[in-house]
């Protein structure tokens, strides 16, 4: 069994009456790409950004890198990455900049940064574009540095929020080959997204509907259990 | 960027130089009755004075009414026949002043000026000559503000608002781009501390704000003369509170405003226009109804503006402001905590 990278046990979180996140337990291991599903409202934003510690549980457990979220959230923030759903970057300073910047953020020493940086921009074959205003970049490619940002600290776990939000199905397969790589560095990715193609990528999905946990396992085994032919039917299914 | 240093220097030239309400060479026209030694010297006397300058010469007959039809002419200044035998022998004459009243404001200060001269003149060069029983003579003196000059009063209130423009409404709007963009929540993400993101956020504008504000006093020394017979450190320390306080203000506006549009919204609703109208910057507050009274006392930029002429006019120290400087004081510290709920909130 690998190693327990984030817990969590009968996680709550209310919003006055109204119940976000209804006694969540789950547990993602090292290097897995876990997809956080669910309709609009059914509380995996939420979830995530408590897991960020961007919020904090209104009662129940967890642990995140293997810190506890309520009085760890320093060094739990250290060990993570986050990607908004917004898309991240700053539009208005150019791409070598957001670099330099975040690495600041994440007190990566300007040497390690250079040749990182180098590194980054090769492989993404955007070394033309480094001194382009992020503004300026089509959104793909925006998806990809804000991706490529997150972990640029070389994080336990990144956070995804809806990564691939209005772009078409082939920039997200590219997309999705970024994560794959990431994953194979020993980085685990949490991602929420509502594209059933995306869900079809993950090693395992949880699927959440109106607060709770209905469903959590591999994409093979969801589709059995429901006797579906893909994750759009899984999910349909769920939510009804 | 560069607007935000260019701002002060334009809007303080426009409210120093063009919403200008003293009189400088207004245009009157003259109608002598009697054309005698008297009237002669009264009229050169207003032309001199630097105020007014004679733009026509009526005869009798010529129609009034015309002539400020004609729009250039601001006031007609008519001198009684027989002015100076009149006022040798009975020691009164007749002099009238018809002002363009289209403009009120400019009408009361012209008659004012006029009547001001007209008087001094009569009481200098020709009293002393007469045996007139007990009169009493006013004798009238701007303390602080000899010249009544308005620029004294459009320096501290120029430098309130610009202040509070750079201060409260580019912090907020900063603040709030980033809320509006995510970068906000991938800053709170990381392991920034909260207080480190807004430090980094506010401390460009800190910077700006001071820059500005003695841009503004160098330019009010300088270039219009306003003299600081305080202490200059004083002055400056007190710039300094108020664009704090301005910069608290703005971290509340950022954590109640959702987007950039509103808390611009917010700054200039809540902000410019208090800060115009009821700072006691243009328009005295003495004369305002009660609620309005009782609500400039809310308005931040009242209180700095005491304290700036206070220092730089009167030349008084801590002592004759202190009240002043510690409702500012409370206020920056009421805003913060405010900010502080507020964030909390938002995080829960």
């Amino acid at each position: 069994m690998k190693e327990k990278v984030i817990e969590v046990r009968n996680l709550v979180k209310k919003f006055g009456s109204f119940v976000a996140n209804d006694h969540l337990n789950f547990d993602v291991y090292q290097g897995e790409i876990f997809g956080f599903l669910g309709a609009n409202g059914a509380g995996k934003t939420t979830a995530m950004k408590i897991l960020c510690g961007l919020s904090s549980p209104t009662s129940g457990e967890a642990k995140v890198a293997g810190f506890d979220i309520y009085k760890e959230t320093e060094k739990v923030k250290r060990n993570i990455g986050y990607m908004s759903q917004k898309f991240s970057l700053y539009e208005d300073l150019t791409v070598a900049e957001n670099i330099r910047f975040f690495s600041g953020v994440y007190g990566i020493s300007p040497a390690d940064r250079k040749e990182k940086q180098d590194k980054l921009l090769k492989d993404l074959g955007l070394e033309s574009a480094k001194d382009s205003l992020i503004g300026s970049l089509p959104l793909g490619w925006k998806q990809k540095l804000a991706f490529s940002v997150a972990i640029f600290h070389d994080p336990k776990i990144v956070f995804l929020d809806e990564p691939t939000g209005g772009v078409d199905p082939i920039t997200r397969r590219k997309f999705w080959d970024l994560i794959y790589e990431a994953s194979d560095r020993g980085i685990t990715v949490f991602v929420t997204t509502h594209y059933m193609d995306e869900a079809e990528y993950c090693n395992r999905v949880s699927i959440m509907n109106a607060g709770r946990i209905e469903a959590l396992d591999t994409p093979e085994n969801l589709k059995k259990q429901y006797s579906a032919k893909n994750m759009d039917e899984v999910f349909l299914k769920i939510a009804r | 960027m560069m607007i935000i240093f260019l701002l002060p220097i334009v809007q303080l030239l426009l409210f120093g130089k063009v919403i200008n309400t003293d009189i400088q060479n207004s245009k009157i026209a003259i109608l002598d009755l009697s054309h005698d030694n008297t009237t002669r010297e009264i009229t050169s006397k207003l032309v001199s004075s630097g105020y007014f300058v004679l733009g026509e010469e009526l005869m009798p007959g010529d129609d009034v009414e015309d002539v400020f039809r004609k729009g250039k002419v601001k006031m007609v200044v008519t001198f009684g026949p027989e002015f100076e035998k009149s006022l040798e022998r009975d020691g009164k004459a007749e002099v009238q002043l018809l002002a363009d009243a289209s403009d009120p404001n400019t009408a009361r200060i012209l008659t004012n000026y006029a009547s001001g001269i007209i008087n001094d003149y009569v009481k200098k060069e020709k009293l002393q000559n007469l045996q007139l029983p007990n009169q009493i003579y006013t004798e009238v003196r701007m303390l602080y503000n000899e010249g009544l000059k308005s620029v004294y009063m459009f320096i501290p209130g120029i430098m309130a608002m610009i202040l509070m423009l750079i201060s409260a409404m580019m912090t907020s709007i900063s603040i709030s781009k980033e809320k509006e963009l995510g970068t906000m929540e991938v800053l709170l993400a990381s392991p920034l501390k909260p207080i480190q993101i807004v430090l980094g956020k506010v401390t460009p504008y800190l910077l700006l704000s001071f820059i500005n504000a003695l841009t503004i006093i160098l330019i009010g020394v300088f270039f219009f003369g306003v003299p600081i017979k305080g202490s200059f450190i004083l002055l400056m320390a007190e710039s300094f509170l108020f664009i704090m306080m301005a910069l608290s203000l703005g971290i509340l506006i950022s954590t109640i405003a959702p987007n950039q549009m509103v808390a611009m919204f917010i700054s200039v609703l809540a902000l410019m226009l208090p800060t115009i109208l009821l700072s006691g910057f243009m328009f005295p507050i003495e004369n305002m109804p009660l609620p309005l009274r009782i609500l400039s006392h809310a308005m931040p930029p009242r209180w700095f503006i005491v304290i700036i002429k206070n220092i730089m006019l009167k030349g008084t120290g801590i002592l004759f402001v202190w009240k002043e400087t510690l409702i500012l004081m409370f206020m920056t510290f009421v805003f913060i905590a405010l900010s502080i709920k507020n964030f909390k909130i938002r995080l829960e």
